[in-house]
């Protein structure tokens, strides 16, 4: 039985498409048969994260308007051979997209994957209402931010309204995947902590990746974090996380890249 | 800054803390009343314009939400032109 995820957060650049690539990618890397889709129309940016940015001919918008057929759109992972993309378009047409049209492609996704996760865009509009239009559950990402806590409680609300799930008066399932944690600054009451934010949105936690140079790094070479670098702190995060939506229990903890002495005393590690 | 602030000086997390709390209490309360606020707004208009002219715009619907009460608001602007139409109406 196929689970229609949507990645979401309302507000931009907290790591909606990261998080989207790292999950993604961590359930292929299980087994899971994975198709990744962008709805970011216009701002499309999974498939540079994905490393696939030059194989990209058709997309989602192609196949909600009937230029191309699905399989001809889905491009497969050159690394995890059970991973797809299915990139969006860089039209500047906000209507490119139609409620019937994701619902057919999203139903088809369905029949052929075991996961079909939803990179949604910022924002309250279309985009995003559509990109959690038919999802079954929502991962929620936010930053110990006041902004971001705020405008993820306002993604909530829209999850427990406008989804078709809440429309029939069924419950979607809510996660909120805490990212560029700073565990010593939270301590130090610079930081909202994971209690402040799991109490103010009263949602429960998937994970909570910490701030990692990694992250930045595994975008610059266009790879989900847990295939280039699956040792890192916040790779294990996300593997963590991703066992979790499986349904595995998986003790919750702070993975860290803190340097021990050695590496302080020796400056940067050779990379 | 003294060195006594230095000292003194917390963390400001339990300030953003205070300050979600306080807002998104008030937020998710009047989440969706502004869909409630459109219909009213548009049926009022509609039982008014049955007597009297008016500009939508004229139509102003506001909801001030207190602790144990709340108020609704209806400001009507009634051009003087509309006036007459009311006086011969009654």
């Amino acid at each position: 039985m196929a689970k229609v995820l949507v990645v979401t957060s309302g507000k931009g650049g907290v790591g909606k498409t990261t998080s989207t690539a790292a999950l993604g990618a961590a359930l292929a890397q299980a087994g899971q048969k994975v198709a990744v889709v962008d709805f970011d129309v216009g701002l499309r940016n999974l498939d540079l994260v994905m490393g696939a940015e030059r194989r990209v001919v058709f997309d989602l918008v192609n196949v909600v308007q009937g230029i191309a057929k699905l399989p001809q759109a889905l491009i497969r992972d050159k690394r995890v051979e059970t991973l797809w993309l299915l990139p969006a378009s860089q039209t500047r047409d906000k209507d490119a997209l139609t409620e019937q049209g994701v619902a057919d492609v999203i139903k088809e996704l369905r029949r052929q994957f075991d996961w079909v996760i939803c990179d949604s865009p910022a924002g309250i509009e279309r985009g995003a209402t559509l990109a959690m239009r038919f999802a079954d559950a929502a991962v929620i990402v936010t930053n110990p931010e006041v902004s971001s806590v705020r405008d993820s409680d306002r993604i909530i609300g829209l999850l427990d309204s406008k989804t078709e799930k809440a429309e029939k008066g069924q419950r979607i399932e809510k996660h909120i995947l805490i990212t560029r944690y700073d565990a010593q600054r939270a301590a130090r009451g610079e930081m909202l902590t994971i209690e402040d934010v799991l109490e103010i949105l009263s949602t429960p936690l998937l994970g909570i990746i910490p701030e990692s140079e990694e992250v930045l790094r595994a975008s610059n070479v266009g790879s989900p974090i847990t295939l280039s670098n699956a040792g890192s702190a916040a790779a294990r995060a996300y593997l963590d996380a991703a066992r979790r939506l499986k349904g595995d229990t998986v003790p919750m903890s702070v993975p860290s890249d803190r340097k021990g002495l050695f590496d302080k005393l020796f400056g940067r590690r050779a990379a | 800054m003294t060195l006594f602030n230095l000292f003194r000086r917390r963390g400001s997390a339990p300030v953003a803390r205070e300050r979600l709390q306080i807002l998104l209490s008030y937020e998710r309360a009047t989440r969706g009343q502004s869909d409630l606020l459109a219909l009213l707004r548009e049926e009022i208009l509609v039982a008014i314009t049955k007597h009297i002219t008016v500009e939508r715009e004229n139509v102003q619907v506001r909801m001030d939400r207190g602790t144990s009460v709340s108020t609704l608001a209806i400001d009507v602007e009634i051009p003087n032109s509309a006036g007459l139409l009311l006086a011969t109406a009654s």
